[in-house]
């Protein structure tokens, strides 16, 4: 399964060979109207994701991965240049359909956990479920389901406000999986949790991966998360500058175990 | 997408702020309750002057001497000297439609019995006066034809005098003196309580008209005649000939004006309705610019609602709702907001209303049109002054109002 093989027409890597390309980026570019001179958030960026692929997107401030992962993630659209997300171009899609896209295809985990506030955690996975057409009966068996894959069963009923962040990142988390989604995409997941959690996180997220072979990308600027995933592209000032596989990918599971033992209570 | 989950998301963001939400309702609750009272008032006293107008007879008619010109200004009529009594009887006698007719003359007399005083307004009239008025009397008995003849000395009271001057007794048989006159009180009226414009109708004093004229007034001439037409269907027939007849007997050549004017109860009674239309009307109005101004209120929060919710309208763009689910939600809240405070308003409507009616004496008559029409109307005012906010929510970028802070 871990063929690794490069590919002769550019730097990019795929770590699953012959899998078809669910994500595939050709020269694109994001230019923002800066105040005084345009922001060249992108610049001719390619990328090819297939399915199965655990890639972390790496890069210093403002290099453009938060950019990159929106226009994934079908939430902003590139100034130039294609996107096929599984081979349909999302660059002449109408918001609606975009919209659709999100909705079905894409599961979204932001850095600030973007849960609505006095809302309980089952609430706030069954979300998603709100804009399909699933009816009542059905949302909230798979709300729970997606919650209870997170560990997160016995706090169904809690708000945002009285959970833990790694809690909170976790429901997150349940609700960007509630609509059975090809493709995570994660923006900085861990940024705001400690260093347990964050591989509490990661554990899920290689599990995810693993077990349910859905194709993960995620940004971060810790090398330290980054040796999870299988491959590695590093940004800088808008460019693609490095696409390689992850040597010796860590397992978030082993790493877990060798920490110490605390009362954030362990997940299955 | 089923309707059901955005209905439930709009009512949650409502009850979670009851508060608020009562305050934006409070301008559509005044003024649609505003609205509910007024038009219940205003039908109160037009279906109060309807009823009036039935009991009086629908086929009476009043003949006035003097001429009316202009539609609501009458020029003397009532005053003129035109009307005798002979053009009374000769109605009665030569209209074919009509039934019966009575000359009335009346006077302001002041009253005395024993040390009490009073001042009423006096009425001679034949004695078929209350066959064509449509009374009757309470105790004793009116006076009768032979009465009238010999221009007798006797009154029938209206329940008013007979209070006033008669405290714990009974008035009939007693003898009272109209401008220092001693008259028998033949019998007491049955009561009738107010006209819609305040007259009390039970304080009045009825002689026989040959009495007030000779005795009372020294005048020749009667001021009106009560005629009844022979049915409600005759009235306009009634009236056609008793203009043919008072011109003939008047001598009025062709061309010239009448001197005399015939009213029929109709007409007050439309006169009187409009007035009481263009009250309910110019109260509504009043209680409509409440409404409007209740919509702009409601308006205003939902675009404040906007601006605070713009976090969570970018989250639930990011997990994949459409712009039109946005909106729907929006515009429902205001939708529930305009329809609720509707609801309160008709229920706070019908109560002021009620409690006016009470207080006042007022008669009121709650339409189930006016409460139609505000639940329309609060929905109209939800939809109209929701749309733009919505419109605003619904056309955020999900990036912008992700990183709204
Ligand atoms: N809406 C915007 N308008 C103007 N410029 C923007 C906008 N969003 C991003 N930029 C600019 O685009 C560049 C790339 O931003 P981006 O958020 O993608 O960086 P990043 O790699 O995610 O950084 P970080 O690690 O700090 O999150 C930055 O220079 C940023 O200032
Ligand atoms: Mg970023």
């Amino acid at each position: 399964m871990n063929t690794v093989q490069m590919r002769l027409d550019d730097r990019r890597w795929n770590a699953v060979g012959g899998a078809p390309a669910v994500i595939a980026l050709e020269h694109v570019y994001k230019t923002y109207a800066g105040a005084a001179t345009p922001v060249r958030a992108l610049r001719d960026v390619s990328l090819t994701v297939r399915r199965g692929e655990f890639i972390a997107i790496m890069g210093a401030s403002g290099s453009g991965k938060s950019t990159l992962l929106n226009i994934l993630g079908c939430l902003d659209r590139p100034s130039r240049g294609w996107y096929y997300l599984d081979g349909i171009d999302v660059s002449k899609m109408t918001p609606d359909q975009r919209a659709d896209i999100r909705n079905r295809k894409l599961g979204f985990v932001f850095q600030g956990f973007n849960l609505l506030p006095r809302t309980s955690a089952v609430e706030n996975v069954e979300l998603p479920l709100l804009y399909s057409d699933a009816p009542a009966a059905e949302r909230l068996r798979r709300s729970r389901a997606a919650l209870a894959m997170v560990g997160l069963s016995h706090r169904e009923q809690n708000h945002p406000s009285q959970l833990s962040g790694g809690q909170q990142q976790r429901v997150a988390i349940a609700r960007s999986l509630v609509n059975r989604p090809a493709l995570l995409l994660a923006d900085e997941p861990t940024g705001n949790l400690d260093t347990r959690t964050s591989i509490d996180i990661m554990t899920l997220f290689q599990q995810l991966n693993r077990e349910r072979g859905i194709t993960i990308v995620l940004v971060t600027h810790e090398p330290d998360i980054a040796a999870y995933a299988r491959r590695m592209v590093v940004m800088r000032d808008g460019r693609i500058v490095r696409d390689e596989p992850v040597e010796n990918t860590r397992d978030a599971a082993v790493d877990l175990a060798s920490l110490a033992p605390d009362r954030e209570e362990v997940m299955t | 997408m089923n309707l059901g989950p955005i209905v439930n998301i709009a009512l949650r963001a409502l009850t979670r702020n009851k508060g608020r939400s009562f305050l934006t309702a409070l301008g559509i609750i005044i003024g649609i309750g505003s609205v509910i009272a007024m038009v219940s008032l205003g039908h109160g006293a037009q279906r109060q002057i309807q009823e009036q107008m039935d009991s009086m007879g629908t086929n009476m008619l009043i003949v006035q001497s003097g001429s009316q010109r202009v539609r609501g200004v009458q020029s003397g009529s009532g005053t003129g000297t035109g009307l005798t009594v002979e053009d009374v009887e000769a109605i009665a006698r030569e209209c074919p439609a009509v039934q019966a007719a009575s000359p009335s003359v009346g006077a302001s007399v002041s009253l005395v019995f024993g040390n009490q005083n009073w001042t009423t307004r006096a009425e001679g009239v034949a004695e078929n006066y209350l066959l064509i008025r449509n009374r009757g009397v309470a105790s004793g008995e009116f006076f009768t034809a032979s009465d009238v003849r010999s221009a007798a000395r006797v009154a029938v009271i209206g329940k008013t005098v007979a209070d006033r001057l008669f405290p714990g007794l009974d008035p009939v048989g007693q003898t009272l003196r109209v401008r220092n006159l001693p008259f028998r009180v033949a019998g007491v009226l049955e009561a009738k309580g107010q006209t819609q414009w305040g007259q009390d109708q039970d304080d009045t004093l009825l002689v026989p008209y040959s009495t007030a004229m000779k005795k009372l007034l020294s005048v020749n001439y009667v001021s009106n005649a009560f005629v009844s037409a022979a049915s409600p269907e005759m009235t306009f027939a009634a009236e056609d000939q008793i203009r043919q007849l008072l011109r003939q007997r008047h001598n009025l050549r062709p061309g010239a004006d009448d001197d005399f004017t015939i009213r029929n109860l109709t007409d007050v009674a439309d006169m009187a309705e409009e007035t009481t239309r263009t009250m309910t009307l110019l109260l509504g109005g009043i209680a409509g610019v409440s409404l409007i101004v209740g919509g702009i209120g409601i308006m205003n929060i939902m675009l404040v609602s906007v601006t605070e919710r713009t976090r969570e309208i970018g989250i639930r763009m990011a997990v994949g709702a459409r712009s039109r689910h946005v909106r729907l939600q929006f515009l429902i809240e205001a939708i529930v907001l305009g329809v609720a405070g509707g609801l309160i308003g008709i229920a706070a409507g019908i109560g002021l209303s009620f409690a006016l009616s009470q207080v006042f004496q007022w008669p009121q008559a709650i339409s189930s049109a006016s409460i139609l029409a505000s639940v329309a109307f609060s929905i109209a005012v939800g939809v109209f002054f929701g749309y733009y906010p919505a419109r605003k929510a619904a056309s955020l970028d999900p990036i912008e109002a992700l990183r709204y802070e």
